[in-house]
């Protein structure tokens, strides 16, 4: 635990350093934005690679997250600090609500991944027809830039407040590692009968997986609308994030403390590459994601950071 | 002096659609005691672990464990009140090492980390797996996932330990091997109560067996009585054998 936590500082210190000394906008926002992809990647791996719960709709974490934020300011006035405690609330709850419901019914594998996935797809559709969502016109948070405002006139004040958000989902993935609680997900993700037979309560672990990964996949909800301050039904509860938090995870290796940081990052380095090479073609990132995932399982079933491990050993 | 019984079963009976693959079983498992179940395959010896441990629930009859009504209880709250059970296939979490492993079930009864994990160590010892400790579970021979299904369990600090064939594919070195390791067990004050085929084992180990045959116990007694008794060998060689092997005796 010791030996992980000084290397999640020396992360931090590192990250801070680069964004510190970094000038240009571009270079800030590829930190910003793989930061951002590591949070989703990392959130989905506390459930996924930790708890074997392959959940193709944490989108709906992140729209509760993503929503909360946006109304609490917009038409509640509060204040986007208190908001944001507000917006990870939120999404915890709504991860103990589909926890309680698919665990409690004993939904595993495919059927859990599809339940997920169908919740995401309502509250998108929910989002448009209700009123307090701005329907499908969206919300836009209004500019005033001020760090009490939760808005940075620098791309580095937002680096900090998501290097802050990785940081504290790589602590709880470190401690997933060394903790009974850890252990006992991990046993219930290899075996859960097993696991059942020496007094491992499955329901009661998944379901702590699942908040834990829901609220930090809400505070990139929250993050992702204080810097882009618009929100609608299909960037809150649209599949793309589910997919780049999953898709992080997988290709950096799921399971492992560094994989989503090593996956997101060589996926944003993926993105931004097709987008210089082949111009401006909406969805390319998503193709991309979907060849590079094939190649992944194809070749490297464990991730990138498998590779490293087996190097290791 | 009575000897306190642990376990309680009284006429639990479960049927699987049209199968009646346990009926009316009532049997009491005393304390500190090491004893057996037999039965030829199929008889319904792993549904009654299932039964007894809470992995299922019986359609009728009751289950009293350390004075307890624990029918319809979850495994996992049995494990907690001393019951734990092994699975006759193997079930390593096999992403994990095997000091890793044994660590789940210390975590039962030790929330701290160090603490599990020292006590997965002092458990590996005692099942002869503390040269593996630092191995993948996935990478062990039969034999050491037999052995680590056991210090899984073990380490679960049961009251009773329901073994379901941890001997079962092993070869007679192994087999040796094992003996002293599931005797041990019930030497410090750990109720067994085991499935088994070896009968070598179950002669050398068991106080006392019940006899499983089509769900129904047909026997109970030392390993002598019971492998002498007429019913029980009709039940593993068919019918009229029994009196077929007294006439060639004669």
């Amino acid at each position: 635990m010791k030996r992980d936590l000084l290397r999640i500082a020396a992360f931090a210190f590192v990250v801070a350093a680069l964004a510190a000394l970094v000038d240009s906008g571009v270079w800030l926002t590829f930190i910003m934005m793989s930061l951002y992809g590591a949070l989703l990647a990392l959130a989905w791996n506390i459930l996924g690679g930790f708890g074997g719960q392959f959940s193709f709709g944490h989108a709906l974490f992140f729209g509760c997250g993503a929503y909360a934020q946006a109304i609490a300011q917009v038409s509640l006035g509060i204040n986007p600090w208190l908001a944001l405690v507000l917006a990870v609330a939120v999404a915890a709850a709504a991860g103990v609500g589909v926890g309680a419901l698919s665990f409690r019914y004993g939904l595993k594998g495919s059927y859990f991944a599809l339940v997920t996935l169908a919740f995401a797809e309502v509250f998108r559709i929910l989002a448009v027809s209700v009123g307090f969502t701005g329907g499908g016109v969206g919300l836009m948070v209004p500019l005033r830039e001020s760090a009490g405002n939760l808005q940075f006139g620098s791309r580095r004040g937002y680096i900090g407040l998501v290097l802050g958000f990785a940081v504290a989902a790589l602590v709880v993935t470190a401690w997933l590692r060394h903790s009974r609680f850890g252990a006992r997900l991990q046993a219930v993700r290899d075996n859960e009968d097993a696991a059942r037979a020496i007094g491992v309560d499955p329901f009661r672990t998944k379901l702590g997986a699942i908040v834990l990964s829901a609220a930090f996949t809400g505070s990139a909800g929250a993050f992702y609308v204080q810097v882009f301050q618009y929100l609608d039904p299909s960037i809150a509860f649209g599949a793309h994030v589910s997919v780049e938090a999953l898709v992080g995870a997988i290709v950096g290796g799921m399971g492992t403390l560094w994989g989503p940081i090593v996956g997101a990052l060589a996926l944003h380095t993926l993105a931004e590459l097709t987008r210089n090479l082949f111009g401006q073609m909406p969805g390319i990132n998503l193709v991309i994601y979907g060849v590079v995932l094939v190649a992944i399982v194809m070749f490297v079933p464990r991730g990138i950071a498998g590779i490293a491990r087996r190097r290791h050993d | 002096m009575t000897e306190a019984v642990l376990l309680s079963l009284r006429n639990v009976s479960i049927a699987f659609g049209g199968l009646q693959a346990v009926r009316d079983v009532s049997l009491e498992v005393p304390a500190g005691t090491l004893s057996a179940l037999i039965g030829p395959n199929g008889a319904g010896k792993t549904t009654l672990f299932a039964l007894m441990s809470g992995f299922l629930r019986p359609d009728t009859g009751r289950i009293i464990f350390d004075g307890q009504d624990i029918t319809g209880h979850a495994p996992q709250r049995n494990a907690l009140t001393g019951m734990v059970r092994t699975f006759q296939i193997v079930q390593p979490f096999a992403a994990q090492t095997v000091r890793e492993n044994i660590a789940v079930g210390a975590h039962l009864r030790e929330p701290r980390r160090a603490a599990a994990l020292a006590a997965a160590d002092a458990v590996a010892e005692r099942v002869g797996l503390a040269s593996q400790l630092d191995k993948p579970a996935a990478d062990l021979t039969v034999a050491g996932r037999k052995r680590l299904e056991l210090a899984r369990a073990l380490a679960a600090r049961p009251k009773l330990l329901l073994l379901d064939e941890v001997l079962a594919g092993l070869n007679p070195q192994e087999v040796a091997q094992m003996l002293p390791v599931v005797r041990e067990i019930a030497s410090r004050g750990v109720t067994v109560l085991m499935i088994e085929h070896v009968m070598q084992a179950v002669m050398n180990l068991a106080g006392q067996v019940w006899v499983l045959s089509q769900g129904e116990l047909i026997a109970r007694g030392s390993p002598a009585e019971v492998t002498a008794d007429p019913r029980v060998i009709e039940a593993y060689l068919g019918h009229g054998t029994a009196s077929r092997l007294a006439r060639q005796a004669a």
